[in-house]
Formats: structure tokens, sequence, C-alpha cells
């Protein structure tokens, strides 16, 4: 679960275009959306997208989402459930 | 009455120098993305939202952080042009489509597969809750920027217009802006929007 | 200092439901939608039957090669304008589209010209006998309405004599698969306003109207306009219509008149979630609630930046014939702020209307028109 937590934290970085963020600067709790890291609808949708590329999850529902994608905590134990790839 | 509008301000980014204020200066970096990089570090700008636009958007960004920061007012109009609109970005929408066994299409690239959405960044950033209009031409077009951009502060719909230039293909860009108000030395004529449009 | 004031005279458009704007207002007025399922994308569109397009092209255009789907698309527009009105030496001609011949760049290694907008317009310049440099208006899903708009400023500076305006945008895989990640299509026929709306559907069509200084009976008069950005974020539109408010405040007031002098809305209606409810509050910030509206989206389903120009002649249309028509796919009324929504086709008198759009970008654009016939003396 530690490596997938990295890998995520790495991927959302590259991913979202997060300059001068580095995975050390993401706590596992930290909520990612809101006051967080400051993302938005956009950057909710890229990682939908990043849910399937790498994990094969198909978010049937975007307001899934919210819960989903909570903090990286969230992130990692809905994919080491769901994940096909 | 006719008033008389001037051209008060104007900056150019091309083949990795700047020229503001006059002055030119030169970046060492050989790619756009290190070039785009160094210019806002230098410009010393706080704004992360900068490293999610695309190559146009971040073009148009910084060529109008060149002229628009000392202007204390947001009545200004973004009137802009270029001859490829957002074809840079659309060849990575395309390309992220292509192929049906890797089809990830992104909502970050798709959404800027739309020439103005670079004004729309300026507008966020300087809260210009103005007109925005973008153009497409063969090739700059200063006669009709001229025409447009006079009959808008003629009219009154605006205080000022931030006309640009700004164009980005595959490594090759160009970025031309400039300030029209009420007031300054430069005469707003299609001849001196050609003029200054030298580095 | 006095403008002269512009009028729209002519005007026609290549829909799903017809080729040209005849044939559209007779499936309007019977309910008729254009859409059709598209499977591909679990979604609906709306697409012009490829068959009647190439052979009306070859009947109008004999032997005239070569040319895209979205050119044929734009000469078949035109066609009955250059007809009606010439084409003069100071005679203004405007496209507007946002992503032109966007699929030429399937299969493809190298850029071929005719992704280039600019190209189109020249084409169309050519042949139609337009002797001053093409305008291209790319704008987002405000290009239509601002090409209006820009084509009246034009004209009130004196420096051309009459505008051609036209706008096309074809339903592309390039589209359809951008807005699909952006959870943003409809897997059903859209509901604009509605509780139960759930996204877009895409459609494609060409439109085209004529517009000069010269007043005629049958004309409309262009009273006002308006284009102001959100300057909120890049695609959601912003939550108190900021934007939308102002562009339809300045419209008002250039034109004169008082918010329920507007007889007609032709909303923009796309049946987003965000889209819908900020323009219901744009609408009652602006003193609007009670004037009736529509959106034409389940007619056409959205044509891009084509919309503003295909859904201000179906405006032009309604006032001509004095009735509104039923918004199509609109169930009930589920917006925060109120709206007099058109549930049934109407009859009564229609002399002023007002289009409105907006777009990514933080794009919003509003334009007013009066049909003169109505204000006979």
């Amino acid at each position: 679960m530690e490596a997938l937590k990295q890998e995520l934290k790495e991927k959302i970085i590259e991913v979202l275009n997060l300059e001068d963020i580095s995975p050390e600067d993401i706590q596992d709790d930290d909520a990612l959306f809101g006051d967080g890291l400051g993302l938005d609808s956009i950057d909710a949708l890229e990682l939908i997208v990043l849910l399937d590329k790498n994990y094969g999850i198909k978010l049937a529902d975007p307001k899934e989402g919210k819960k989903v994608f909570e903090s990286i905590n969230t992130m990692a134990q809905f994919i080491a459930e769901k994940r096909t790839k | 009455m006719k008033t008389n509008y001037y051209i008060s301000s104007y900056a150019i980014i091309q083949d990795g120098m700047v020229l503001q204020n006059g002055e030119i200066t030169r970046y060492p970096d050989t790619d756009i993305t290190a070039f785009a990089k160094s210019l806002y570090k230098n410009l010393n700008l706080s704004y992360p939202k900068f490293f999610k636009m695309d190559n146009l958007s971040k073009l148009a960004f910084l060529a109008s952080e060149l002229v628009l920061p000392k202007e204390n007012s947001n009545d200004i109009a973004l009137v802009f042009a270029n001859h490829t609109s957002s074809l840079d970005t659309d060849l990575k929408h395309q390309a992220s489509i292509s192929d049906a066994d890797n089809y990830y299409p992104s909502p970050a690239v798709f959404v800027y597969t739309l020439p103005n959405i670079c004004l729309g960044e300026i507008a966020i950033r300087h809260q210009l809750k103005s007109e925005n209009t973008f153009f497409v031409f063969d090739k700059f077009n200063s006669e009709f920027m001229c025409l447009y951009a006079q009959q808008l502060l003629q009219t009154q719909k605006t205080e000022k217009v931030l006309c640009g230039w700004v164009d980005f293909l595959e490594e090759k860009y160009t970025a031309y802006v400039y300030l029209v108000t009420s007031s300054g030395d430069m005469p707003h004529t299609a001849e001196n929007i050609n003029k200054l449009y030298t580095l | 200092m006095s403008l002269p004031k512009t009028y729209i005279h002519s005007y026609n458009c290549i829909t799903p439901l017809g080729f040209d704007i005849e044939n559209t207002w007779n499936k309007l007025i019977q309910n008729r939608s254009g859409l059709t399922e598209n499977s591909s994308y679990d979604t609906a569109t709306g697409i012009i039957d490829n068959e009647v397009l190439e052979t009306n092209f070859r009947n109008n255009f004999p032997g005239k090669t070569p040319l895209t789907r979205l050119e044929k698309m734009i000469f078949l527009a035109l066609l009955p304008l250059t007809k009606k009105h010439s084409v003069t030496k100071k005679s203004l001609l405007i496209l507007s589209t946002t992503k032109g011949n966007i699929s030429a760049l399937q299969n493809h290694h190298t850029l071929p010209e005719e992704v280039f907008l600019h190209t189109s317009a020249k084409k169309i310049a050519q042949h139609f006998g337009f002797g001053t440099t093409p305008i291209v208006v790319s704008n987002a899903c405000v290009s239509g309405v601002m090409a209006v708009i820009v084509a009246k400023r034009l004209l009130q500076s004196g420096t051309y004599d009459n505008a051609f305006v036209i706008a096309a945008d074809e339903v592309t895989s390039f589209v359809l698969s951008g807005f699909q990640s952006f959870q943003a299509l409809s897997k059903n026929l859209c509901k604009p306003f509605s509780s139960a709306r759930d996204g877009i559907n895409i459609g494609e069509a060409a439109a085209a109207v004529y517009i000069d200084t010269q007043a005629t009976p049958e004309s409309f008069e262009i009273l006002g306009e308006g284009s102001v950005n959100d300057a909120n974020h890049i695609s959601g539109p912003s939550r108190t219509g900021e934007g939308l408010f102002e562009s339809i405040l300045r419209c008002i007031k250039e034109a004169g008149i008082r918010p329920d002098d507007i007889d007609y809305i032709s909303a923009h209606g796309t049946a987003t979630l965000y889209n819908d409810e900020m323009e219901s509050i744009a609408f009652h910030r602006a003193g609007l609630q009670q004037v009736p509206v529509n959106s034409l989206k389940g007619y056409f389903g959205h044509t891009l930046g084509t919309s503003g120009l295909l859904e201000l002649i179906v405006g032009l249309e309604s006032a001509r014939n004095n009735t509104l028509i039923a918004s199509m796919g609109s169930e009930d009324v589920g917006v925060s702020q109120a709206v007099n929504l058109i549930f049934e086709n109407k009859k009564q008198n229609v002399n002023i209307v007002l289009k409105t759009a907006s777009g990514f970008g933080g794009s919003n654009a509003a334009v007013l028109i009066k049909k003169l016939s109505g204000y006979e003396n």
C-alpha cells in the first residue's frame, strides 16, 4: 500500500502539472481538493482518466469521484480494491 | 469628436528573446518549455496554474505579463489573433485518440483546443471582466487590428485594448502584444503597429 | 457621435432538420428533433445526411472541387444570400468556426492545408467574389454570436457597406472524444434547464446571415450587444453568471429598452448542470425571469460556435411567424432561479429577441434584435 501511495503522489504531480511540489509535500491524509492542493474540476476529471489509464478502473459515476479523491489514502484504498491493471 | 489613441506599451517574445520597454533579453534555453519557465521565474511570478497551461496560453500569458501589471484598470479588452489557431494542442489531443488500444483523451488537453482559452487565462489572472475576442488570419493583419481596436475604444465598449498576435505551432512561436489607450506618444496606426513588431 | 444602425435582412441554414431555413422551421414547428442515437459515444448527435448534402452540393455547384464537407455546408448555406444580395467591393465576409476542418488531422503525418481556419475563409471569399480579406472568429461556443457582433461593429465603423456572416461546425470524433473526457455528454436526448439534465448532445450545422445599414420593413434591427468574460475559470461558468449578466446588461443599455420589452430569449441552454444553472441566475439578475425562454439544443444538438448564429436565425424566424417553439427535451424547471420555459409551441407577438451564448474560456455574448415589421404604423 505504501508503494501505491508513493506512486500515486508521483503520478498526480506529473499528470496535474504540479510544479514545485514533491511527493514529500503531500501527506497521505491531506485534502486533495478545496484548500489542500487546490485542485479544480478539470483536475478531478484528469484523475478519473488516471484511474482508467493506469489502474483499469472506470468511474461510472463522477459523483463517486468526490469520495474517492478526498485524499491519497482514500484513492489508494479504492485502487487497491478495484484495480484491474 | 474623434479621440486619438496611442500605443502606450508593447512587448515581443520570439526566438528565445524578450523585448520589453525597449530592452532585449536573450535566454539560453533551447526548448520552449524551459524558456517559458525561465521567463516565468525571471518575472518573479507565483502562479501555479501557469504550469497547467498549453504552449499557446503560456506564451500569451507571459507576453501579457510584460505589459499589463502596471495597468490599474481592469476595463481592458483583449483582441488577439494568430495563424494556427490552437493547432499545437489540437495535435496533442488528436494523438491521444488515434490509437484505439491506447485511447485516453485528456480534459486538461482538450480544454486548450480552442484559441480563445489563452484570453480566458489572461482575464482570470488580471480579473479582466471585459471583452475577449480571438481572430484567425493568414498573417498578421495590422489594418484589421487597428480598425477593430479603434472601433471598440471609439464606441466606449472598453477603456483600453490589449492587442496580440500570438502564434505557437510545434516549437515555432511568436508573441507581439501592445496596449492601446487614450494617452501616449506613439499614435495608434497600422503603420506604427507594424513598425514596432521587430526585434 | 451617432452610429449607423445595422439590420439583418436575410438568413439561411443547413441543419439535420433541413437544407434551408424553410424546411428546418417546418420540422421545428412539428417539434421534430434532428438528434439520433450515437452508439460509438453512448450519446445522441445531430448529423446532416451525407448523401443529401452531396446531392445538394452537386446540384448547386456542379463541377466545384475540392471542398471539405464543412465547406460544402458553408457554400450551400451562403448561396441563397449571395443570390439575393450583391457582393460588392466593400462587402465583409466573416466566418465563425470553432474547429473548422479538424477531422483532416486524422491519418495525416503532415498538417494538411485545410486545418488552417483561414484556408476555408479564403476559398469562400474567392468563390463568391469577396475583395476584402475575410475575417475568421474562433472564440469557442460564443463564436456565432460574436461574429454578428463583430459584423455590426465593423459596419458601424463605415469601413464596409454590408456583411455576410457564416458559421459552421461539424460533429467529429475530435470533439466527441473531448467532451467525453469532460463527462459532459448526455446518454440520452438532452434536457435543457430540467432537474434530470445530464449533459449535452453534439450537433453540426451551417448558418448564414446578411447584414447592412439600410432599414427595410422586413428587416431586423440589431439593437444592442455585449460580450463580457467571467474571469473565473477556463471551462466552468461563473457560479453567479457574472459575465453573462454583464453582457445582457450592456445589450439592454445599448438598445435603450427595458427588460420586459423583450418578448423571447433564445438561451444557450446546453443542458449541463452548470451552464443552465448559471444562465438562470444571469437571467434573474437581469430581471428577465418572466420572459419566455427556450433552448434549441434538443432539436439540433450543441453545434458549438455555430449554435449562436443558428439559434439566432431560428429566433428571427420565430419573430417572423409570431410563434415560440417548445424547448425540446425540457421536462421541468430544475434550476435554482425560475425561468419561464416554453413547454409548448405558442402563438404570440414576438418583436424583440435576446440571444445569449456562453463558452469555454469564460466567454459570454448577448445580442438583441428587433423585428421592424412589428412596429408598422
